[in-house]
C-alpha cells in the first residue's frame, strides 16, 4: 500500500476542515471573511478584536467553569452511587441480587431523553430549574456505570477480597481502600467516557437552564449565536475555539486513553 | 464461622446498593413510567388538571402532517449517515492500521470530532457552508460551480445535516473497528495465504470481513441509535428549518413538550422514539443469536 499515507493525508485534511477554517476566521476581521477569499492565513490579524468581543459579552470563563463543576458533580454522584453497588453485584450474595442486576439491564434499554419530561416536572415544582442541581441530579444514577463495575470487579481474585477480610476489614473498607485502586482502568474508561458525553451534551442544558449563570458550554454557544454575535463571524469562531479547546487539549494529552476509554465504552452509544 | 459472615455479607450487600437503588427508583424508573403514562394524557405544562385521553395522543401523530414529516426526514437521515459512517469508518480502520506509519497521528485526526463540543463544530460548519461567504461556496465559485444554499434550502439541508453527521461519527466508529480488527488473529491471515488467497482483497473477503460479523452488526445498532438521537445540529444550525425540511423526532419531541408545554404528546412522542431504539435492540440481539457465528 504505497497510497496509504496520500489517501490519509488527504482524507485527515478534510476532517480537519472545519477546525482550519474556523481556527483561521477567528483570526480574521470581519472585512476579510466578507471577502470570502480561500486564503487561510489572514492578511491582517484581529485576535485581540475578535477574542476580545467574545470575552467582553460573554462570561466564557464561567460557561467553562459551569461545564466543569456540572461533569464533576456528574461523575463523582455516579462514581459514589456505581462502584459500591458494582461490587456487591459482583462479589457478594445478598438477597435481591437478581433483581438488582435485571433493573440494571433493564435500565441500559432506555436512552436519557425517556425520562426527560417528568424530571422537568419535577425540577420545575421544586424550584430548581436554572441549577446546578438540575444539571447534575438526573445523570446522578448511571446504570452503564453500575454495569460496567460489575464487569469489572467480576474478574478480580476472590483470594484479594479473602485476605482482606481475614485482615478484619469490613465490606466497606474493601470497597474504597482494596477494590477502588484496583478499578482505575475500568474508572478512567468510564470517567472519560461520562465527561465526554456530558460536556457536549445540549438536550438537558437547553430544557433546564435559562440565561447565563448556569450555562454549559455548549449552551453558551448556543446563547452567543442567537443573542450577539449574527453575522459577526469572527468572534462566533472565536468563542467556538474557547469552548471546543479544553476536551480538545485534553484528548490530545491523552489520546490512547481517550481512544480506549471510548471504545471500550463504546456499547453505550 | 461461616454462617455470621454470610449473614453480614447480605446486609453489606443490601446496604451498598441501597443509595443507588433509591437513585435509580426516583431518577430512572419511576420518570421513565410517569412518560408512559403521561402518553396517553393531554396534560400540558400550567394546566390545572389534566385527562385521560387513551390514544389520542397517537392519533393526533398519525394526523399531524408535521409529525410525518418529521419521521420521514428522520429516517432519511439514519439512511444516509448510517450506511456512510460505517464504511467510511471501516475503511478508515483497515487504512490506518495497515501500516505503523502515521498510526496514532491519524488515528488522533479522524477522532478529533467525536470529542469536540458538536454545539461549537456545528457553528464552524455554519460558516464553512454559508451561502455566500462560506469557503466550501467560495471554492465551488472558484471551480465555476453552481453554490447551493446548504443549511438554508429545503433541498440540501438534510444533506447537509448528515454529512456533518458523518463527519462527527466515523472516527468514533473507526475506533470500534479497529479493537475488532485486533482481536483477529494473525495466523488466519498466514492460512489463508498459504491457501491461495493472494491479494489483499481476497484476505479481506475470507478472513477478515466474516471475523468482524459481531462487531460490524454492533456498529450497525450503535450507529443507527445515535443518529436516530440527532438533535444538537439541529437545535442549533436549523431549528427543524426551513420550512420543516430538518424536523427531527428528538427536535419535534422537545419542541411539543419545552415550547409548547405539551407534555402529552411530548411523551408519546418519547414513547414512539423509545420504541424504535427497544426495536433496534431486539433486531441485534435476534441477528446475534442466529447469524454472526464464525462459519
Amino acid at each position: 500500500m504505497r497510497a496509504r499515507l496520500p489517501i490519509l493525508g488527504l482524507l485527515g485534511a478534510l476532517v480537519l476542515m472545519p477546525y482550519l477554517w474556523m481556527v483561521a476566521a477567528s483570526l480574521k476581521p470581519a472585512s476579510e471573511i466578507f471577502r470570502a477569499s480561500l486564503s487561510l492565513w489572514p492578511e491582517h490579524l484581529a485576535i485581540a478584536e475578535n477574542y476580545g468581543r467574545v470575552l467582553s459579552r460573554v462570561p466564557v470563563l464561567l460557561y467553562l467553569w459551569n461545564g466543569i463543576v456540572v461533569c464533576g458533580g456528574i461523575l463523582l454522584f455516579q462514581l459514589l452511587f456505581a462502584v459500591p453497588a458494582g461490587y456487591a453485584l459482583a462479589k457478594l450474595r445478598f438477597p435481591g441480587r437478581s433483581l438488582a442486576f435485571g433493573a440494571v439491564m433493564l435500565g441500559l434499554l432506555v436512552p436519557p431523553h425517556v425520562p426527560a419530561l417528568p424530571l422537568y416536572v419535577a425540577a420545575s415544582g421544586l424550584g430548581l430549574l436554572d441549577s446546578y442541581t438540575a444539571l447534575i441530579a438526573p445523570f446522578a444514577i448511571s446504570v452503564f456505570a453500575i454495569f460496567l463495575f460489575r464487569q469489572f470487579f467480576s474478574a478480580l481474585p476472590d483470594d484479594l477480597l479473602h485476605a482482606a477480610r481475614l485482615d478484619g476489614m469490613g465490606e466497606w473498607a474493601i470497597v474504597w481502600r482494596v477494590v477502588l485502586p484496583n478499578a482505575w482502568p475500568a474508572a478512567t474508561a468510564f470517567a472519560i467516557f461520562s465527561v465526554v458525553s456530558h460536556w457536549n451534551d445540549l438536550f438537558w442544558p437547553l430544557i433546564v437552564v435559562q440565561g447565563h449563570a448556569h450555562a454549559t458550554p455548549a449552551l453558551g454557544v448556543l446563547q452567543f449565536r442567537s443573542e450577539e454575535a449574527g453575522d459577526d463571524f469572527g468572534a462566533m469562531m472565536a468563542a467556538a475555539v474557547l469552548m471546543t479547546l479544553p476536551l480538545v487539549l485534553a484528548f490530545l494529552l491523552a489520546q490512547r486513553r481517550f481512544v480506549e476509554g471510548i471504545a471500550t465504552t463504546g456499547l453505550k452509544g | 464461622m461461616r454462617p455470621p459472615r454470610l449473614a453480614g455479607e447480605a446486609v453489606a450487600g443490601a446496604l451498598m446498593t441501597l443509595p443507588a437503588a433509591i437513585a435509580y427508583l426516583l431518577l430512572l424508573l419511576l420518570p421513565t413510567l410517569a412518560t408512559a403514562l403521561l402518553a396517553f394524557t393531554d396534560y400540558e405544562l400550567g394546566a390545572p388538571d389534566l385527562g385521560w385521553i387513551g390514544l389520542g395522543n397517537f392519533q393526533e401523530m398519525l394526523a399531524d402532517r408535521g409529525f410525518g414529516v418529521s419521521v420521514r426526514n428522520t429516517l432519511v437521515y439514519v439512511g444516509l449517515v448510517t450506511p456512510v459512517s460505517i464504511l467510511g469508518g471501516l475503511g478508515l480502520a483497515l487504512l490506518v492500521e495497515a501500516g505503523a506509519k502515521g498510526r496514532a497521528f491519524f488515528r488522533a485526526v479522524f477522532f478529533l470530532p467525536v470529542v469536540s463540543l458538536t454545539a461549537a463544530m456545528a457553528a464552524a460548519w455554519q460558516y464553512l457552508l454559508h451561502p455566500t461567504i462560506g469557503p466550501v461556496n467560495a471554492a465551488l465559485r472558484a471551480m465555476g460551480v453552481g453554490t447551493p444554499f446548504w443549511l438554508s434550502s429545503s433541498d440540501t439541508v438534510l444533506l447537509s445535516l448528515a454529512a456533518i453527521g458523518v463527519w462527527e461519527s466515523i472516527g468514533f466508529n473507526m475506533v470500534l473497528f479497529m479493537a475488532g480488527l485486533t482481536a483477529i488473529p494473525r495466523e488466519l491471515y498466514a492460512a489463508a495465504e498459504v491457501d491461495g488467497a493472494r491479494s489483499g482483497f481476497d484476505r479481506f473477503r475470507l478472513v477478515t470481513w466474516p471475523l468482524l460479523g459481531p462487531t460490524t452488526l454492533f456498529v450497525l445498532t450503535i450507529s443507527m441509535i445515535r443518529s436516530l438521537r440527532v438533535f444538537d445540529t439541529v437545535a442549533v444550525l436549523t431549528q427543524g428549518g426551513p420550512n420543516k425540511a430538518s424536523e427531527v423526532l428528538l427536535f419535534t419531541m422537545y419542541q411539543q413538550g419545552f415550547t409548547y408545554l405539551r407534555l402529552g404528546y411530548s411523551a408519546a412522542i418519547t414513547l414512539v422514539f423509545l420504541a424504535v431504539v427497544l426495536a433496534l435492540m431486539w433486531l441485534q440481539t435476534r441477528v446475534l443469536d442466529r447469524r454472526v457465528h464464525y462459519s
